[in-house]
C-alpha cells in the first residue's frame, strides 16, 4: 500500500497539519471529581505514559491524573455517560457516530451518552478535526475506553452482588447475573465512588459484525435544537455586556497602513477604537453602530502591485520553490524508455483555480477577559491550536486561555486558524467588555484562505493491449494529497512542486486529491479513448486493488454502465480513486445544450467504501453532500482576483451550487465489517469532477482540462 | 438615530430602540435574542435570514427595521407551539435534512412560506422556490423530501 500511495508529509498552515502527540492534562484527581461529580472515570493513555505510571493499568488512587490522556469518559451516579474529546462537530455528524461507538462498546443506551467536544478546559488535547481522522483514530480510542469502563463495571458489580464476574453480563446500562437475574445499573455502581483508571493501548474491542448500536442509521443527536433554531452557534452567542467588533481591512493584500485618522469614530458615543501595529478595529454596542464606526475611520494605505488571476498558471510554473527533498514524490522504472516504446503516448496539462470554502456560518469568535484569563468561543477545527495562537498573541500562559467550540456552521477545512478569535480578544481587552467578531461574507471571501490553485502535467504511455506502461505526473502548488496513481504502472515518476503562493492558501475538504484525481482520471479517459477501449474496462485492466475494483463495479452496476446515448446532448462518464483510506467511484450523466453551452448534471451515482460503517445515515449524508459541494468546484467556482483584490467576494458574484444544480444522486455504500472504519468527509468528493468531465467529453468530444470546467457554460466549437 | 419602534414578532409585541435603518436581522438577533435567524451574506443571496412578514418569505438582512413596524413577523422560534413542532420542522427532523444546519432555519421558513401558497408542490416547485437558499453541506435532496412530506402531513390535517 505504501508503495502504491506515497506518503506525503504535510506542512502546517499551507496544506494540512500533522497529527501530534498527546498533551499534559493538568487536573488533579480531587479537582476532577469535584468538577464532574462522583462516579467512575476511564482514560485512554499513551502506551509510554502508562508504563511510567507505577500503578500500571490499575487505578491511581491519589495524586495526579496521567499526563498523556487522549480521550476519556465519566460515568455519573445517574448512569449518564459523558465522553470527552477534543474533536469538534462541524456538520460531519461525528458527535452522533462517536456516541454510537461508545454506547455500543459500553452496552448502554445511546441516549445515555453525552459528548463534550472541543473545549480546551475540559477535553484532552487534540491536534484538530481534519484529514478524515476522527473516525479511524478517535473512534477506536473511545471504544477502548468504553470497553475498559465496561470491564471495570462488571468487576464492581461482581463485588456488589458477591458473585464471580464470569456470571455477569453487561447490557442496556446494567450488569446482570445471568443465573439469578439480579442486576445493578451503571449509575448504582458509580454511586459514591471516585474511581479513576487508565487503560492501556490495545484493549480488544467488539468486532463490527457484533455491533448493535454502531452500524445502525441514526439521525443527528441534536437535530431538534437545529430545527427549532435553539442551537447556539458562535455567531449567536451574546455574553452579558457583549459589544460588536469590526476590523479595518486593507484595500488589497500586502497593503501597509500609512496613516490613520480615527477621530470621527472615537467621537462616537460608546465606541472603542484599537490601533495596535497593523491592527485597527472598533467595538461598540450594536452591529449597526460598529459598521458606522468602521466606516468613519480614515486610513491611508500603501499598496504593492501583484499578479492577477489572468497570470496565475504562468506564475505558478515560474515560482517553484527550491525543494531540498522531493515531496510526495515517487519514482520507479524508466519513464523515458517506456514512453519511447509505448504504442500510444499522451501529454496534457490541467489547471485548478483557487476556490473558497464559503461556510455558511462565517468565521466568528466571542472573547471575554476575566481576571487576566481569556475565554474564547469560536468555530474552529483546531481549538488547541487556536489556544496556542491566543497564548502567543497575548503573551499568556496556555492555562490562562480557554477555547470553546460550539457546534459549528461547517468548515470544510477552512477553519483551522483563529483570526477572529485574536481580533475579538484584542478588542475585548481594550473595551474591558466581551466582544464578538463575525466576519462579513465579503471578509470571508477575501481574508480567509483558499484551496490552492495548481497546474498538473501528465505524460503517459500505454501498450497496444491497453496496459499502462508509463506515468509521469507533476503537480505545481495544488498539493500532494491523492497524487499517487492507484493503477499498476511499472514506470512512474510522480512529483509535487511547492510554489510561493500568490494568495493565502490552506486546507480544503480533500485537499489536492480533487485536483489530482481530476487530472489523473481525465487523462485515463483520454487514454481509453485513444485505445478505443471502454473507460471502465481500461481502468479495471490496470487495477490490482480489489477494494478499488469493488467500488468501480458497484457504481457501474447501479448506474447501468456502459450506457447507450439516447441523443447527441447526452454523455456518461466514470472516475474514481483511493484517498485517506476510502475508496470511491462515481458515474455521471450530463446533458449539454449545444446551442447555449449549458451543462446540466442529470444523474450521479457514487459508490463509497470506508471499511465498517459506523452510521450509515450520517455516511449517506456525507457522500451525497460531498458530491453536491463538489459540483461547484467542478463546474463553476473560482476565486477571481486582480492586483491583490478579490473581485468576486459575494454570493452574487461567486456561484456555489444551488437547488437547480443538484442532480439525481445515489450513494452506494459498501459496508466492509471485516475492515477498520476510515473517515468519510472528504474522499467521496474525488470522483465527481473527473466523472463530469468525462461525461462532457462523451457528449461533445470536447476535453475540459481546467477546473472549474464550465464557469460560463461550455464554449462549443463551430 | 435611535428611534423607539413597536414590532410584532411571533405574535408578541416588542418595543425596540434602534436606528430605523438597522436591518431587521440585527434587531431580531441582538435586541430580541431571536438568534435562530442567521446571517449568511448580507445581500439577500443565501436565504439564511429568511423570516415571514405577513406570511411572505422575506430576507431580513435586506429589510430595515422600520419597514417591519406594524407587520406580523414570524421567525423560526415562532413555529413551535406547546412543545409541538410545526410539520415542516418535524419533517426536517424526520428526514435528517441538514448537516451543519446553519441554513436550516432559513430553509424551514422558506418551506413554510411555500406551503402556505401551494398545498401539493412538485419537486420542481420546491427547487424553484428554494433557489435563493444556499446549503453548503449538500442536504438539498433531503430538504426537498422533507418539504414534500410536510406538505403531505399538512394536507392530512396537521397544523
Amino acid at each position: 500500500m505504501s508503495d502504491l500511495y506515497p506518503a506525503f508529509v504535510p506542512e502546517p498552515e499551507r496544506y494540512e497539519f500533522r497529527e501530534d502527540s498527546f498533551h499534559h492534562f493538568e487536573m488533579q484527581r480531587r479537582d476532577f471529581f469535584k468538577v464532574f461529580g462522583a462516579g467512575i472515570a476511564l482514560f485512554a493513555v499513551a502506551k509510554d505514559a502508562i508504563a511510567a505510571q507505577e500503578s500500571g493499568a490499575g487505578g491511581f488512587r491519589g495524586g495526579e491524573l496521567p499526563r498523556e490522556i487522549s480521550a476519556w469518559l465519566h460515568i455519573g451516579e445517574d448512569g449518564g455517560v459523558t465522553v470527552f474529546t477534543g474533536k469538534v462537530e462541524i456538520g460531519q455528524d461525528i458527535r452522533t457516530s462517536l456516541a454510537q461507538s461508545v454506547a455500543d462498546e459500553l452496552r448502554t443506551p445511546f441516549e445515555s451518552v453525552r459528548m463534550v467536544m472541543g473545549d480546551t478546559a475540559l477535553t484532552p488535547f487534540d491536534m484538530g478535526t481534519f484529514g478524515s481522522r476522527s473516525t479511524p483514530t478517535m473512534g477506536p480510542q473511545l471504544r477502548r475506553v468504553a470497553a475498559a469502563a465496561r470491564s471495570l463495571l462488571v468487576g464492581e458489580a461482581a463485588k456488589e452482588l458477591g458473585v464471580p464476574r464470569e456470571r455477569l453480563v453487561a447490557a442496556d446500562g446494567k450488569v446482570a447475573d445471568a443465573t439469578t437475574g439480579r442486576a445493578v445499573t451503571y449509575g448504582e455502581l458509580a454511586r459514591g465512588k471516585t474511581l479513576a483508571q487508565a487503560i492501556p493501548e490495545g484493549d480488544s474491542v467488539t468486532p463490527a459484525d457484533r455491533w448493535t448500536v454502531a452500524g445502525k442509521p441514526l439521525r443527528q443527536v441534536n437535530g431538534r435544537a437545529f430545527v427549532t433554531g435553539r442551537h447556539q452557534y458562535t455567531t449567536d452567542l451574546r455574553p452579558p455586556g457583549v459589544l460588536y467588533g469590526k476590523v479595518l481591512r486593507p484595500p488589497a493584500f500586502g497593503a501597509t497602513l500609512i496613516s490613520l485618522d480615527a477621530s470621527a469614530a472615537e467621537a462616537m458615543v460608546g465606541v472603542t477604537v484599537v490601533h495596535d501595529g497593523g491592527f485597527v478595529g472598533v467595538a461598540t454596542g450594536t452591529e449597526r453602530a460598529a459598521e458606522q464606526a468602521l466606516a468613519a475611520l480614515r486610513a491611508k494605505w500603501k499598496t504593492v502591485p501583484q499578479p492577477s488571476g489572468a497570470e496565475l498558471f504562468e506564475y505558478l510554473k515560474k515560482n517553484v520553490e527550491p525543494a531540498p527533498e522531493r515531496r510526495g514524490g515517487s519514482a520507479s522504472g524508466s519513464i523515458e524508455d517506456s514512453l519511447a516504446r509505448a504504442a500510444h503516448r499522451l501529454e496534457a496539462t490541467y489547471t485548478v483555480a483557487y476556490i473558497a470554502h464559503a461556510p455558511l456560518e462565517p468565521r466568528a469568535a466571542a472573547a471575554e477577559w476575566t481576571e487576566g484569563k481569556l475565554t474564547v468561543w469560536t468555530g474552529t477545527q483546531r481549538p488547541f491550536a487556536v489556544r496556542d495562537e491566543m497564548a502567543g498573541a497575548f503573551h499568556l500562559a496556555q492555562d490562562r486561555v480557554r477555547v470553546i467550540v460550539p457546534d459549528t456552521g461547517s468548515a470544510y477545512g477552512g477553519k483551522h486558524t483563529g483570526e477572529t478569535a485574536i481580533e475579538a480578544a484584542r478588542l475585548a481587552r481594550a473595551a474591558a467588555r466581551p466582544v464578538k467578531v463575525v466576519w462579513t461574507r465579503e471578509e470571508e471571501f477575501t481574508w480567509a484562505y483558499f484551496r490552492p490553485a495548481g497546474v498538473i502535467e501528465i505524460k503517459s504511455g500505454v501498450a497496444s493491449d491497453g496496459t499502462l506502461t508509463a506515468w509521469e505526473f507533476h503537480n505545481y502548488n495544488s498539493g500532494a494529497a491523492g497524487i499517487g496513481t492507484p493503477y499498476a504502472v511499472p514506470n512512474q515518476r510522480i512529483e509535487f512542486h511547492p510554489v510561493r503562493t500568490l494568495l493565502r492558501q490552506g486546507s480544503y475538504r480533500g485537499l489536492a486529491a480533487t485536483a489530482n484525481h481530476f487530472a489523473r482520471e481525465s487523462h485515463m479517459d483520454d487514454l481509453a479513448h485513444a485505445l478505443k477501449m471502454d473507460a471502465l474496462e481500461f481502468r479495471l485492466k490496470n487495477m490490482t486493488d480489489a477494494r478499488l475494483r469493488a467500488v468501480f463495479e458497484a457504481a457501474a452496476k447501479q448506474f447501468g454502465w456502459p450506457r447507450k446515448k439516447a441523443g447527441a446532448e447526452q454523455g456518461f462518464g466514470i472516475a474514481g480513486g483511493v484517498e485517506k483510506g476510502g475508496y470511491v467511484a462515481t458515474c455521471a450523466e450530463v446533458a449539454v445544450n449545444r446551442a447555449s453551452g449549458e451543462v446540466r448534471v442529470v444523474r450521479v451515482v457514487t459508490a463509497f467504501e470506508c471499511g465498517a460503517i459506523v452510521n450509515p445515515d450520517g455516511l449517506r449524508n456525507q457522500v451525497i453532500g460531498a458530491n453536491i459541494m463538489g459540483l461547484g468546484g467542478a463546474l463553476f467556482e473560482a476565486v477571481e482576483f486582480e492586483n491583490g483584490r478579490i473581485t468576486n467576494p459575494r454570493f452574487s458574484l461567486y456561484r456555489v451550487p444551488r437547488f437547480r444544480d443538484v442532480p439525481e444522486i445515489e450513494a452506494v455504500l459498501l459496508d466492509r465489517k471485516d475492515l477498520p472504519s476510515a473517515g468519510a468527509g472528504e474522499t467521496p468528493l474525488m470522483g465527481l469532477a473527473p466523472a463530469i468531465g468525462n461525461a462532457i467529453f462523451d457528449a461533445t468530444g470536447v476535453r475540459l482540462r481546467a477546473l472549474p470546467m464550465a464557469p460560463q457554460g461550455l464554449k462549443m466549437q463551430g | 438615530m435611535a428611534k423607539s419602534m413597536e414590532l410584532i414578532v411571533n405574535g408578541k409585541k416588542f418595543r425596540v430602540d434602534a436606528d430605523s435603518e438597522t436591518p431587521l436581522l440585527f434587531v431580531l438577533r441582538n435586541d430580541l435574542g431571536l438568534t435562530g435567524t442567521k446571517y449568511g451574506c448580507g445581500e439577500g443571496q443565501c436565504g439564511a435570514c429568511t423570516v415571514l412578514i405577513d406570511g411572505e418569505a422575506r430576507r431580513s438582512c435586506q429589510i430595515p427595521v422600520r419597514a417591519a413596524v406594524a407587520k406580523s413577523v414570524t421567525t423560526i422560534e415562532g413555529l413551535e407551539h406547546d412543545g409541538r413542532l410545526h410539520p415542516v420542522q418535524q419533517a426536517f427532523l424526520d428526514a435528517g435534512a441538514f448537516q451543519c444546519a446553519y441554513c436550516t432555519s432559513g430553509m424551514i421558513m422558506s418551506g413554510v412560506a411555500l406551503l402556505r401558497g401551494k398545498r401539493d408542490p412538485a419537486p420542481k416547485d420546491i427547487v424553484q422556490f428554494l433557489q435563493g437558499n444556499i446549503c453548503r453541506c449538500g442536504a438539498h435532496p433531503r430538504i426537498v423530501e422533507a418539504i414534500q412530506s410536510a406538505a403531505k402531513a399538512l394536507r392530512g390535517g396537521a397544523r
